[in-house]
């Protein structure tokens, strides 16, 4: 399966990437060998394997329901561009 | 044409934790904006999620109470978008391995009949946080106190079939959520939000109709009112030979409309995948056979239990047991009174109304259950009369002296003695010869007139039964 390079600038523009004209063409044949590799693997017959949700064989850890963080709005704040109100600001979006 | 209603709802509930779903801060209501949000909320480098177990268990609390498949390995994915109010750019949700599989709510129309209606599965997600658009010039203000709060999304199959059944169904969920103690599911304060996918479809047409999604309905007269609007709207672009695109869609309650949302959206592409950052949550048959033995006594059991215990009508258990708190009041009313059909008069009809009236909680009522039973137990014992106990009740809601004081202080208490009974009679008889004479030639009905005479004549106060016996017998 190939990718045409309106397939690679509607995934770049999901996940918020800048892909310049120039390195779309080296983007589109990389993500092309990536889906010939999973075509690969899709070929190979699975029936009888259980899925994998996670390559450790361990379960996750549970943790006790209490509060244990305080807060640290005022050094949090400190790293954002800015702030007002105790909120963050962020250019104006609107849905 | 004649068409079908096909509709599906998402339902969103908050899970009542302490802390978060994957960190250690607080889910307090009404802290200050970013107070409660840690560096993991914040999404800084390097933290990881540590999941919170009282979530999981509130998750299978609700599962086994309705009767689902409970998912022995949870999985948790990632669905990736951009919103500044989800600072890690997705959120982590459960796609293919949900705590919760398929079970089953049954839910009861206005005419009395039932149905059951399939719950396809309800996953553990974490909420975003806040955006307020107002204010910043020309920025907006992002509170990450809501970001990673633990929320229950419960959807279910594509089988409901109007307005109706659609508000029943989202209100049986909310009796469960409260009785099982795990979310205010308060619907105008958001811990309870429901998405309605709607379609139409010609009857006996089998494939579904283009649907619409109605976003972030906040009450159950809304979500009524929305449904019937969009179901008006489909139709008619339909019979107009148009058609229905597949979008989101908006509820305008002052306009009473649904309206398009996104229009130019390119259709959504969450690219989700298996939540690296996190293990498969595994659980066994003990921890679900633990977690069903600790259930309360759920709505539907109760309810068929008081319509058998109290002898009541099953719509009168019903409206007893729509929530966990009324049903306690109306127990401790019924066993105090010993009189387990007027207490659920006095309950549904004058506590209800009364709650309804000041748009309280139970919680606000100035009439404990104690004293309700007490001014039931004096209708009983004849102290007082039903109509009298009306005024009682009234007088209870500004006074907080027990019921016998305000009958005392108000000189209420029932007329009994017959000597001053008589006195009423004499009195109303001698003062209407017509009345008197008419009921002698065989005007039975007159009866009323007299027995109401006496009583306005005692103020209310004489014992109706004696004031018509002793009139028939002086009018003989």
């Amino acid at each position: 399966m190939a990718l045409d390079k309106s397939e690679v600038e509607k995934i770049a523009h999901l996940a918020r990437l800048h892909v310049s004209d120039s390195e779309a063409e080296e983007v589109t044949t990389r993500i092309t060998d990536i889906l010939a590799l999973i075509d690969q693997m899709q070929s190979v017959d699975t029936e009888s394997v259980e899925p994998l949700a996670h390559p450790l064989d361990v379960v996750q850890r549970l943790r006790i329901d209490e509060v244990t963080e305080e807060n640290q709005r005022e050094s949090l704040q400190k790293l954002a561009p800015a702030s007002e109100d105790g909120l963050y600001l962020v250019p104006k979006v609107l849905e | 044409m004649e068409w079908e209603t096909v509709i599906g709802l998402e339902v969103h509930v908050s899970l009542s934790t302490k802390s978060k779903l994957f960190s250690g801060s607080s889910t307090e209501f009404g802290a200050d904006p970013n107070t409660q949000a840690s560096i993991f909320d914040c999404a800084l480098p390097g933290t990881l999620p540590v999941f919170n177990e009282e979530a999981l268990r509130m998750a299978v609390r609700f599962g086994v109470a309705i009767g689902a498949e409970i998912g022995k390995q949870s999985v948790f994915d990632r669905k990736n978008y951009f919103y500044p109010d989800l600072p890690k750019g997705y959120q982590v949700t459960q796609l293919d391995f949900p705590t919760v599989g398929k079970g089953a709510l049954t839910v009861t129309l206005s005419d009395g009949s039932e149905k059951v209606i399939g719950v396809t599965r309800a996953h553990i997600e974490e909420n975003a946080g806040k955006s307020l658009h107002e204010e910043f010039h020309g920025m907006s203000g992002i509170d990450l106190n809501r970001a990673g709060e633990p929320l229950l999304e419960i959807v279910s199959e594509p089988e409901i079939a109007s307005a109706e059944e659609a508000v029943a169904y989202l209100k049986k969920l909310h009796t469960i959520i409260r009785y099982l103690d795990i979310s205010d599911a308060i619907m105008a304060q958001g811990s309870m939000r429901c998405d309605v996918n709607v379609s139409i479809r010609p009857v006996g047409e089998t494939e579904l109709g283009t649907r619409t999604e109605i976003k972030n309905i906040n009450s159950f007269r809304f979500v009524e009112k929305a449904i019937i609007s969009e179901v008006q709207r489909q139709q008619e672009i339909l019979e107009d030979g148009g058609r229905i695109i597949q979008e989101t869609r908006r509820y305008n309650a002052d306009k009473d409309e649904t309206t398009s949302m996104r229009s130019k959206e390119v259709a959504n592409d969450y690219r989700y995948f298996p939540e690296p950052d996190l293990l498969p949550v595994v659980i066994d048959d003990e921890y679900i056979a633990a977690v069903k033995a600790q259930l309360p006594e759920l709505p539907d059991a109760k309810r068929s239990r008081f319509a058998e215990e109290y002898a009541l009508s099953e719509y009168d258990a019903g409206v007893l047991v729509s929530s966990r708190e009324l049903a306690e009041y109306y127990e401790i009313v019924a066993s105090q009174s010993d009189d387990a059909k007027l207490a659920a008069n006095w309950v549904s009809q004058d506590l209800l109304g009364l709650l309804n009236k000041n748009n309280w909680e139970l919680a606000d009522s100035p009439i404990q259950a104690e004293r309700l039973a007490m001014l039931i137990t004096r209708i009983k014992d004849k102290t007082i009369s039903g109509k009298i106990a009306k005024t009682v009740f009234e007088t209870m809601l500004e006074d907080e002296s027990d019921v016998d004081t305000i009958i005392e202080n108000k000189g209420l208490k029932q007329v009994t003695d017959s000597g001053e009974i008589e006195k009423f009679v004499d009195e109303v008889i001698s003062n209407n010869p017509d009345q008197v004479q008419q009921y002698k030639d065989g005007k039975q009905q007159v009866i009323g007139f007299l027995v109401g005479q006496c009583m306005q004549l005692s103020k209310g106060k004489a014992n109706p039964a004696q004031v018509n016996e002793l009139l028939r017998e002086k009018m003989q």
